[in-house]
């Protein structure tokens, strides 16, 4: 069975039906691990004593009979930032190069009862911040498509290995775009649930009113699968929200009619590429054939969601990452002579460019005589953007939009202009200011074969009806099969 | 010299008594090994959350009813941030916008006479841990285990116009709280703690001078001597012609003297914002509703009630509810003997003097109040007499004897067996013939005198009024 071209459904049937074992299945992973992460590294930790030892124990349970849930026996590798109970969690960063977690987060607990066998910890931009994986404190991971280009970001590692068959599906985390991003720019599928609707427990955050762990598979119907596993109510996060289960029974239909689809003109304007555009709205006319109304609108408030989003962002991030202070765990500085010198040194080493950059920022917002001018206005500003949400989904089920202006960026290319690498979150950060839900999928390639996504935004708790479309959608096109070739010792 | 006025405002911190903190479920107990109250939560671990106890929320609200607050409805908390070693997160989740109690008053008395201290508002936080110096190795270790403990903060108007004053609130505020049973208030400990805020101005001059503060306060002693000397000092400074300076100062309880720490001109800032992870908590009429029935009794209508309801003079009233186990003890014991009277005598005289003898604390004592019913049923079923039944309460206070048993070993009932009463009268009367003849020639003197030889003789076992009946008959057939 070739493994490359099925979906981890589809390998957790032939697992539960005895065609293949969890064991064997686990091996091929490693197995294309071995080969192809040196050239893509999207893995900071391959974790194959564990992983064959989970595969047995699941195997036996299988062997036994067992119910075990759809994709139990199948593998997956989880995001840096996503604890690991005793195992490495480092969040793309030197200051935690050290840090094993003595829990495990609820995410990854929920995956572990459902059976998955977790591979390993996947690179990412350092903290979470950054849309390409280059500020990793472990080296930046290559686009599965052309290795000289960059995997997105900030959950690079989670859609490079899936793309790269060095996983069938993956964890990220999206706190303003950074599972959808990366999904766009490697052809794979994600989604961005709901604020809430994943427990947040575990997650190192980075900004707390934004942050949701979501799923990266081969598609919309893996994807579903596994946030119907990871999702649900929590004690442990207070922000998660305690309602019945996600309800995805009605989504595989195959049909996408009469679902209302508003465009945002305003979001197909200056400095959305050209190839972009055009697979986009091709898109949009695949689901009027596929029975949707399609309507264009005005979305207001795009121009506030960069700035709200670096605003809010940054202010809870310096706050978040004070924590890191030398003290009681993660890197400390051996040349500090006072208790000053411990928090400044061990923080000026420990952190990088980007992070450091945004502590500031986020620290300058909140000091007294700013906090007015940025960051309350920043709050305001979010405040209107969800009602622009609102407003717009009393008419529409859905807005399509890209995912990202342009498809994955030369390695380096925008490293050194931070500006110009926050306008890539455009289409993204306002759906985690609204903290609504939005799915990324695959929907054409650039006249380089680069990968594009298209992205499909709903109203809280509209994951069934957002998977619907999507899956209907996939079910008329084959952009998501397509496989990524380049770095099968092709191009370096 | 110009006369001035003393202008105090009080930040009080109270370590609240819940079991478990407010961020997680770890104890609140004082004391333990070091970092052995500690989890992932509170030692602020990467992608840990804070979940609320709500039992914390609970608290707040009985403090805020009790001190004629307006309860917010909607909360928030924010956070506060600085770094420090002893707090893991670098930022304390407290509530700077919405605190969860406002606008209250308490009313003090003091030799000036009555008065309302404005409460301006009451808010919850999370208490930090404590560094610990090693002079041996020359370090500084950290102990975790006080981080996270709920702290509510009550911030006073400032409407305190002398030392005195001061310390009337504090014993008032502390008192109150005890009874809420929200948290123990010991200062040695730290539960309970004080900013203090001085400053003066000319006499009736309505602006407010430049103030100090004086951080962490821990004794009663201390504050009042701190706000004193604190006066004094900025009184000269400006009789010098010089001006007081906005500071944070320490005060030396050695030296007795106060010492500029820091000035608020490089004060931090603390960046304070809103808690993302919590959602904001809505309190309902209904809770409110619920936390006020099940509000426990005041000292002061206590105190009312006594004197209403058992007689008690305002004096006694007073002592027993200046401590709540007194006020406990006092009903329980009443609940079960109806004798009110008895056991307010009990507790002013006996109990308050082995008490002070032993240097028992009220929260220490150990007596239990059907014992202490016990014994005074013994007493005025005249199984034992008074005296006995001094003896009898000194061992269960110190030995936590059960009365009836201890009266039977030591052997203590009275006699009521008349005859051998009849036998031993009748031995007195032949012994001192001197003395029944005074008796019987009119003087009553020598009655008494003829009843202290049967008891002598009788141990004190007998019911006095046994002796006197029968003495009394034997005298009149003679």
């Amino acid at each position: 069975m070739d493994l490359s071209t099925m979906t981890a459904l589809e390998i957790g049937k032939e697992i539960k039906q005895r065609r293949l074992s969890s064991v064997e299945v686990t091996k091929n992973f490693i197995e294309n691990i071995k080969n192809n992460d040196k050239t893509i590294n999207a893995y900071t930790l391959v974790l194959e004593e564990n992983a064959l030892k989970q595969a047995e124990q699941i195997q036996k349970k299988i062997d036994n009979s067992e119910d075990l849930p759809p994709l139990a026996g199948v593998p997956a590798a989880v995001k840096d930032n996503i604890c690991t109970k005793d195992i490495l969690t480092c969040c793309g960063s030197k200051m935690l190069s050290n840090f094993k977690p003595p829990y495990s987060a609820s995410a990854v607990e929920r995956l572990e009862q459902a059976g998955a066998v977790i591979l390993g910890k996947l690179n990412m931009d350092e903290f979470a911040m950054g849309g390409s994986t280059e500020t990793s404190y472990f080296g930046p991971t290559k686009n599965p498509w052309d290795t000289q280009k960059v995997p997105g970001g900030s959950s690079g590692g989670s859609a490079a290995a899936v793309a790269a068959d060095e996983a069938p599906y993956s964890l990220g985390s999206d706190t303003g775009g950074s599972i959808r991003q990366p999904c766009s720019f490697c052809g794979v599928s994600g989604i961005k649930p709901t604020y809430g609707s994943v427990s947040r427990y575990g997650l190192v955050a980075f900004a707390s009113s934004l942050d949701q762990i979501g799923p990266i598979g081969r598609d919309i119907k893996d994807c579903a699968e596994i946030l119907s596993v990871i999702s649900g109510h929590d004690f442990r996060d207070f922000t998660s929200v305690n309602r019945p289960a996600i309800d995805f029974s009605s989504s595989f239909d195959g049909s996408a009619k009469s679902l209302k689809i508003g465009i945002p003109k305003n979001y197909f304007s200056a400095g959305l590429d050209k190839d972009v555009e055009k697979a986009v709205l091709e898109a949009a006319e695949v689901f009027k054939k596929i029975g949707a109304q399609i309507y264009e609108f005005e979305l207001p408030t795009v121009e506030y969601a960069i700035p709200a989003y670096y605003i809010i962002a940054c202010a809870e991030a310096s706050s978040n990452l004070s924590r890191y202070d030398g003290v009681k765990y993660g890197y400390r500085s051996k040349n500090a002579e006072n208790i000053l010198d411990l928090f400044c040194s061990s923080r000026s080493e420990g952190f990088g460019m980007e992070v450091k950059r945004r502590i500031m920022l986020g620290s300058f917002v909140l000091s007294s005589g700013y906090y007015d001018a940025y960051y309350k206005k920043g709050l305001q500003a979010r405040a209107l953007i969800k009602k622009g949400f609102d407003e717009a989904f009393e008419k529409y089920d859905m807005i399509l939009s890209p995912t990202a202006p342009t498809v994955a960026f030369k390695i380096g290319e925008n490293i050194s202009d931070p500006l110009k690498m926050y306008l890539g979150d455009i289409y993204t950060v306002s759906v985690n200011l609204a903290g609504i839900p939005a799915v990324s999928v695959p929907c054409g390639f650039d006249k380089e074969g680069m990968p594009i996504g298209l992205q499909l935004i709903g109203k809280a708790f509209s994951e069934p009806v957002l998977v619907k479309a999507a899956y209907a959608f996939q079910l008329n096109t084959d952009f998501h099969k397509k496989k990524a070739q380049a770095f099968k010792g092709g191009e370096q | 010299m110009m006369n001035y006025e003393t202008v105090c405002g009080l930040e009080v911190h109270v370590e609240l008594s819940t079991k478990s903190k407010i961020f997680c479920g770890c104890t609140t107990e004082f004391g333990g090994e070091p970092n052995t109250h500690v989890c992932p939560v509170c030692s602020g671990m990467p992608g840990t959350l804070p979940m609320l106890n709500k039992s914390v929320v609970d608290y707040a609200i009985r403090v805020g009813l009790a001190l004629n607050c307006d309860i917010t409805r909607y909360n928030k908390f924010d956070r506060k941030n600085y770094f420090y070693p002893d707090l893991p997160k670098a930022y304390q989740i407290s509530q700077l916008y919405l605190p969860i109690c406002r606008d209250g008053k308490v009313e003090i008395e003091t030799e000036a006479g009555k008065k309302y201290i404005g409460i301006h508002e009451i808010h919850m936080e999370e208490d930090a841990g404590k560094l610990v110096h090693d002079p041996w190795d020359d370090c500084t270790l950290i102990d975790y285990n006080r981080c996270g403990v709920p702290l509510l903060e009550i911030v006073s108007e400032p409407d305190f116009s002398s030392a005195d004053e001061v310390i009337a609130y504090l014993e008032k505020l502390r008192d109150i709280l005890i009874y809420l049973g929200v948290s123990d208030c010991k200062m040695q400990e730290g539960s309970m703690r004080a900013d203090v805020n001085v400053s003066v101005k000319p006499f009736g001059s309505k602006e407010l001078g430049t103030r100090t503060e004086m951080k962490n306060m821990n004794s009663f002693k201390a504050i009042h001597r701190a706000v004193n000397f604190e006066t004094k000092r900025q009184i000269e400074l400006l009789e010098e012609g010089k001006r007081v300076i906005q500071e944070t100062r320490r005060w030396d309880e050695n030296k007795d003297a106060s010492f500029a720490m820091r000035s608020k001109e490089n004060a931090q800032d603390y960046r304070y914002f809103p808690e993302p992870d919590l959602l904001p908590v809505e309190i309902s009429d209904s809770w409110i509703r619920q936390i006020k029935e099940n509000m426990p009794e005041l000292p002061e209508a206590k105190r009312k009630r006594y004197v209403e309801e058992f007689s008690l003079s305002e004096y006694d009233a007073s002592v027993i509810t200046s401590a709540k186990e007194l006020a406990f003890l006092f009903e329980q014991t009443t609940a079960i003997c109806s004798k009110p009277k008895e056991v307010c005598n009990l507790i002013m005289g006996e109990l308050m003097r082995l008490m002070s003898e032993t240097s028992t604390l009220p929260e220490d004592l150990d007596i239990s109040a059907e014992d202490t019913a016990k014994l005074i049923e013994l007493v005025c079923d005249g199984k034992i007499n008074r005296n006995t039944s001094k003896e009898v309460f000194e061992a269960m206070f110190k030995q936590k004897a059960k009365p009836e048993e201890y009266v039977k070993q030591k052997g203590l009932l009275m006699l009521d067996d008349d005859s051998l009463v009849e036998e031993t009268i009748d031995k007195v009367i032949n012994e001192n013939p001197k003395s029944v003849e005074d008796y019987l020639g009119g003087k009553q003197k020598a009655f008494g005198f003829l009843v202290g030889q049967t008891m002598k003789a009788l141990k004190g076992k007998a019911n006095p009024q046994s002796v006197n009946r029968i003495l009394k008959e034997k005298l009149e057939k003679l």
